[in-house]
């Protein structure tokens, strides 16, 4: 058994290259699942989710839907995507959170009180702030909190934020996170 | 955001609503409510916990700000666009062979969706026979929503979802700005009913060939939504239409049998027999 049950992906701005690459590097038979989180924009036909599906098809879930080993989430648009303690995901049509819903800091939040130190979860790069509160709840629940090394990403806002905000965060490039990835499964 | 809520703590809030004020929200999905009950102690300033327990059980009015609060009070007019463009193609073709057309819209919030659909029956010729009842858990919703009026500012985006959705007219015929606000045409507003009404514990009180519940019963537990899904069954008419946000399924109900799938994508959903 591997060191995570969940692996969470946030991002925003000069994400969308690094979340394909750690998707299309992830190990064929990872065994839990990966919840991925970008910012996007609201009623308009999105793509987001076939563009990710570059090795494994992307689901986008529904309400009360179980969060299954080995399957590849996608926060959808214009919804909070929270998860319940029992291990279904809910959706959320609130107020905006660091003007973003989806928000990076919901999901994170959630997966944090849901499954605790169980749980790996990834910042990327990103112009706005949100994800650093999800981060440092994750870690204070004893997860592992990583940030992709600002020095590396698009845009070092959202990054350097989490290592400000956090007391204790893993700064790693792409290719060492794939490789935490496949050390812990 | 480190000051959580305990599962005990959480419970006795729910609890103490439930007994002093009439309000339950045991069947609401917990991950949302609880955040929601921790944003508001801090939204309010409530040090602890207890302190939110005192307040609550001796204060009514700050129990009405906590509802108003928790309950999650977002919407657009045309919220997804697509699913609207289906409504006026499809549903409301059918609908036009009824002689009188009635339409619950469940948890209507402040009104924004009831409107659009005002606007698609205006313009599908079926306005003056259809009845509009909308409904809500919360009274001040439903005051915001009765009177029609919107920021002036959420009309850019407001119109463009119209346009994608394939309205016809000009939109902006159906309101007149003053300073920051618009109100609503009179005209849109007059079949339409506005009251209060408690999915989890209140009754059937007509019947119906569409309901609309849209971004509602995503914050209820399985069991709330079994109940507000037999509910909805009992209150459409044989082949009667319901309509559910883009990301409510009845795929994880007990009730799944007892409709059957129109449009998959759009949601929308008909009773059996």
């Amino acid at each position: 058994m591997g060191a995570y049950d969940i692996i969470l992906v946030g991002g925003s701005a000069g994400s969308l290259l690094p979340v394909t690459t750690i998707l299309e590097q992830l190990p064929g038979d990872l065994d839990i699942p990966v919840v991925i989180v970008l910012h996007r924009l609201k009623n308009v036909q999105s793509e987001m989710d076939r563009l990710l599906s570059v090795k494994k098809k992307i689901i986008e879930p529904e309400d009360k839907e179980k969060i299954v080993p080995g399957r590849i989430y996608l926060a959808p648009q214009n919804y909070h995507l929270i998860t319940e303690t029992d291990r279904t995901f809910m959706l959320d049509y609130s107020e905006l959170v660091n003007f973003s819903r989806p928000s990076i800091d919901v999901t994170f939040n959630s997966v944090a009180l849901a499954y605790e130190s169980r749980t790996l979860a990834i910042l990327l790069s990103g112009a706005n702030k949100d994800g650093a509160e999800g981060l440092c709840n994750v870690q204070e629940k004893g997860g592992k909190a990583v940030v992709q090394d600002p020095a590396t990403a698009e845009f070092d806002v959202m990054p350097l934020a989490a290592i400000n905000a956090c007391t204790d965060v893993s700064v790693m490039n792409i290719e060492e996170i794939i490789l935490h990835i496949k050390n812990n499964k | 955001m480190n000051d959580e809520l305990s599962m005990a703590d959480y419970l006795e809030l729910v609890q103490v609503i439930r007994l002093r004020y009439g309000y339950d929200f045991s069947g609401y999905a917990q991950a949302s409510l609880k955040r929601r009950m921790v944003r508001f102690m801090g939204h309010s300033g409530m040090p602890s916990v207890f302190e939110l327990k005192y307040r609550l059980v001796n204060d009514e009015a700050f129990f009405n700000s906590m509802v108003q609060y928790l309950t999650v009070n977002v919407t657009e007019m045309f919220r997804d666009p697509a699913f609207y463009r289906t409504l006026k193609e499809d549903i409301l073709p059918k609908l036009a062979a009824y002689p009188n057309i009635r339409i619950w819209h469940a948890g209507c919030s402040t009104g924004e969706e009831v409107y659009s659909m005002a606007i698609l029956l205006k313009e599908a010729g079926l306005l003056d026979r259809t009845r509009i009842y909308a409904t809500d858990l919360n009274p001040a919703n439903l005051e915001k929503a009765a009177s029609g009026v919107v920021q002036l500012e959420y009309m850019k985006e407001y119109t463009a979802n119209y346009i994608q959705s394939g309205g016809i007219g000009d939109f902006s015929d159906y309101y007149s700005a003053r300073y920051d606000r618009v109100i609503l045409q009179k005209e849109l507003r007059k079949n339409i009913t506005f009251f209060q009404h408690n999915l989890a514990a209140d009754q059937v009180f007509n019947e119906f060939q569409l309901i609309c519940c849209r971004n509602v019963f995503i914050y209820f537990n399985r069991e709330l939504q079994n109940h507000v899904l037999k509910l909805f069954y009992d209150s459409l008419s044989p082949w009667g239409f319901l309509a559910l946000g883009i990301k409510e399924s009845l795929r994880f109900t007990e009730m799944r049998n007892a409709y059957e799938t129109v449009h998959g994508a759009h949601k929308i959903y008909r009773r059996k027999r």
